[in-house]
């Protein structure tokens, strides 16, 4: 029983709105990682479930009981911070065991859950080590034991991973999401990397200028964004834009690029997306991996076109090629062996079935 | 060195050893400063040294000054063996050792208070108790007698002419300054460290008592050292509200009782004054390791 649950929440400082009213309910068991780019409200969002930060407006609740007034450590939460927050001088075990101590819990109590953390986390050799003595990723293990001890309602993790290289923090990343499967506590994540946010989460809440942009699974929000934010947030490399319009000829309707270029748009789609011929400030969103190198079968709504390729990237498994259009740089994912090279015509197949076409002026998808 | 270590191959990497040149001559000047200033600071106190080992004759004999011809240690026998000296020594060291307990109880609360909790004029607060401290000593003296006086009619009670009153004296111009260098420690202090603490769940008290003391030692010894050498070595306070010699602390009662008239007992002042000097000393050397160990290593990123 440790739903949390946000209602109409705003944080304000002096005249600057940090988050502009959200709402948001977190159910039991589950990982939420709120993301965004900074100063987006999604670590103030974090302090104020926490009980660090006090709320200008709304409510919240902590397994079904408002929490607004609530100290911290009356909260049942435990947080790991971005830089670790260890206490210099105490030991692993001491660092851990220190809330459990000021809660008055027995000795053999404390023992006990400290050697059950340690063991999920694979630090007991390290429980008579000072943190100075421990590396990065030893430390951020320490940190998640220190809130694994108490074991709280929820778990608030505030960027635990910023702070490791590049390896590392792929591997701690696993290492959190197997901790949350064997502990199956509520957690709610903080990070700016949208990649994090897609492998830890069952849900993820994208958060931008104070307000939520949309809230779903990680598949739902690449294939299916709200906004034109989302849809540029999520996924690397981002998903490109083109301006465009609508037009209806000979019966069919087609997204104008330019003069030269224009494709059909799939069938079923042509619904949705009728009343919005001739509208100005329409975009074409796709992303890279829906423009690939020509090949030799074609399935529906697949549409190649030449391009001059400007810059090519190689990354190993796939390349990726870079052309302009309507002065915009557009990114393709192409083939090791298609042959890319820069300064030269290329045939190009954009698969429009995945395409998503967004107002401009709202910024919201159609 | 530098020109005869060059290897065979520096010719083709010209600039190679440029560093390590570098390097060379900015220790020369180091060492060469160091030198000119520890011999500068070095004079007087071996002076001292020199002069307590004379005899009153030798000293205002025209001799060299930097040589002893019949050394002896019968300044130190008459000065040890005279009651009033250890007086001296017994009030500042009772003193002392009262004002930085007393200093360093307001300062370290005091300044966890006005580092961590964020109260409305907590900022204004900070800089006042440090202005407190640029107030010269000299011009609180009036003010300092008026109160004395006006303590005595309303509660009888004497400040003047006692050496304890210096318990209460000295804080005044330690405390701001100890509490301006633990504001200075404590805020250097990671903020998520009082964050992740008040999560575990400990109130204020605890935070200080068991982070922010253990964490801070190496400012704490920092400000113990000062309030040590200032209570220690204060002259103008006790010069002023103290007189009887039963009252003296050290400072002063070297220089009221081994002056008389314009009769300068030399060899006795320069002895008191090194054994004076030796507590601050002795102290210095115990913690100077700790003041210079930072503790905060590894709290967070590093």
């Amino acid at each position: 029983m440790a739903q949390v649950t946000l209602r109409k929440v705003v944080k304000k400082y002096d005249e600057v709105l940090a988050v502009r009213g959200i709402d948001l309910d977190i159910t039991d068991k589950e990982f939420i990682v709120l993301v965004g780019p900074s100063g987006c409200g999604k670590s103030t969002t974090l302090r104020m479930i926490a009980g660090l930060e006090e709320i200008s407006g709304g409510d919240i609740e902590i397994g079904g009981h408002v929490v607004n007034d609530v100290p911290p450590k009356d909260r049942d939460i435990a947080m790991v911070f971005q830089n670790y927050a260890l206490y210099p001088h105490m030991n692993v075990y001491e660092n851990m065991s220190f809330g459990l101590k000021l809660k008055k819990t027995p000795k053999d109590v404390i023992d006990q859950r400290v050697r059950q953390a340690a063991q999920i986390l694979d630090i007991t050799e390290l429980l008579d080590r000072k943190p100075k003595q421990l590396s990065g990723g030893q430390r951020q293990r320490v940190a998640m034991g220190r809130a694994i001890v108490r074991d709280p309602k929820v778990f608030l993790f505030d960027e635990p991973l910023s702070n490791l290289d590049a390896k590392l923090r792929v591997q701690m990343r696993t290492e959190i999401k197997k901790v949350h499967q064997k502990v199956r506590t509520t957690t709610v994540y903080v990070t700016h990397d949208q990649v994090e946010a897609m492998t830890l989460a069952d849900r993820v809440v994208v958060m931008n200028g104070g307000i939520i942009e949309q809230v779903g699974s990680p598949n739902d929000l690449y294939h299916s964004p709200a906004t034109k934010f989302v849809a540029g947030f999520i996924g690397s490399p981002a998903m490109n834009f083109i301006s465009c319009q609508l037009e209806q000829a000979a019966g069919a309707l087609r997204v104008r690029l330019n003069d030269t270029l224009s494709f059909p748009v799939p069938s079923d789609r042509t619904g949705r997306y009728t009343p919005f011929v001739g509208k100005p400030n329409l975009m074409l969103g796709l992303r890279p991996e829906h423009i690939t190198e020509t090949r030799p079968h074609t399935e529906p709504n697949q549409h190649d076109f030449d391009m001059l390729i400007d810059v090519v990237e190689p990354m190993g498994m796939e390349t990726l090629v870079y052309f302009t259009v309507n002065g915009r740089e557009i990114c393709g994912r192409v083939n090791p062996n298609a042959g890319a090279e820069a300064a030269r015509s290329m045939k190009l197949r954009a698969d429009l079935s995945n395409m998503h076409l967004i107002d401009d002026s709202t910024g919201k998808v159609l | 060195m530098a020109n005869t270590a060059v290897p065979a191959g520096a010719s083709a990497r010209p600039n190679y050893g440029s560093m390590s040149r570098d390097r060379t001559w900015a220790l020369r000047w180091s060492y060469f400063f160091l030198v000119l200033f520890a011999i500068f600071f070095l004079m007087p106190p071996i002076y001292m040294l020199i002069t307590s080992l004379k005899t009153s004759a030798e000293i205002s004999a025209a001799t060299n000054p930097w040589f002893i011809s019949n050394p002896t240690l019968q300044n130190y026998i008459d000065l040890l063996s005279q009651n009033q000296f250890l007086v001296f020594f017994r009030n500042s060291a009772i003193v002392s050792i009262c004002v930085v307990i007393l200093t360093m109880m307001i300062s370290v609360i005091a300044a966890f208070a006005l580092a961590r909790m964020k109260f409305w004029g907590s900022a204004t607060l900070a800089t006042g108790v440090f202005l407190t401290y640029l107030i010269p000593e000299t011009l609180l003296f009036i003010p300092l007698f008026k109160m004395f006086a006006w303590v005595n009619e309303t509660f009888g009670v004497q400040l003047m002419n006692h050496w304890w009153t210096m318990i209460i004296l000295y804080p005044t111009l330690t405390v701001p300054f100890a509490t301006w260098i633990m504001i200075g420690y404590f805020a250097s202090i990671p903020k998520e460290l009082d964050e992740a603490a008040l999560i575990d769940g400990a109130t204020w008290m605890q935070t200080l008592t068991k982070i922010f003391i253990p964490v801070a030692l190496p400012g704490i010894i920092a400000a113990t050292i000062f309030t040590f050498t200032v209570a220690w070595a204060q002259f103008l306070y006790p010069l002023a509200f103290t007189t009887s010699t039963s009252e003296l602390v050290l400072p002063v009662g070297i220089i009221t009782t081994l002056i008389k008239g314009d009769v300068f007992n030399w060899g006795q002042i320069m002895t008191g004054a090194l054994l004076g000097a030796a507590p601050p000393l002795i102290i210095y050397a115990f913690l100077m390791d700790y003041y210079i160990a930072g503790l905060t290593a590894g709290a967070t990123k590093g």
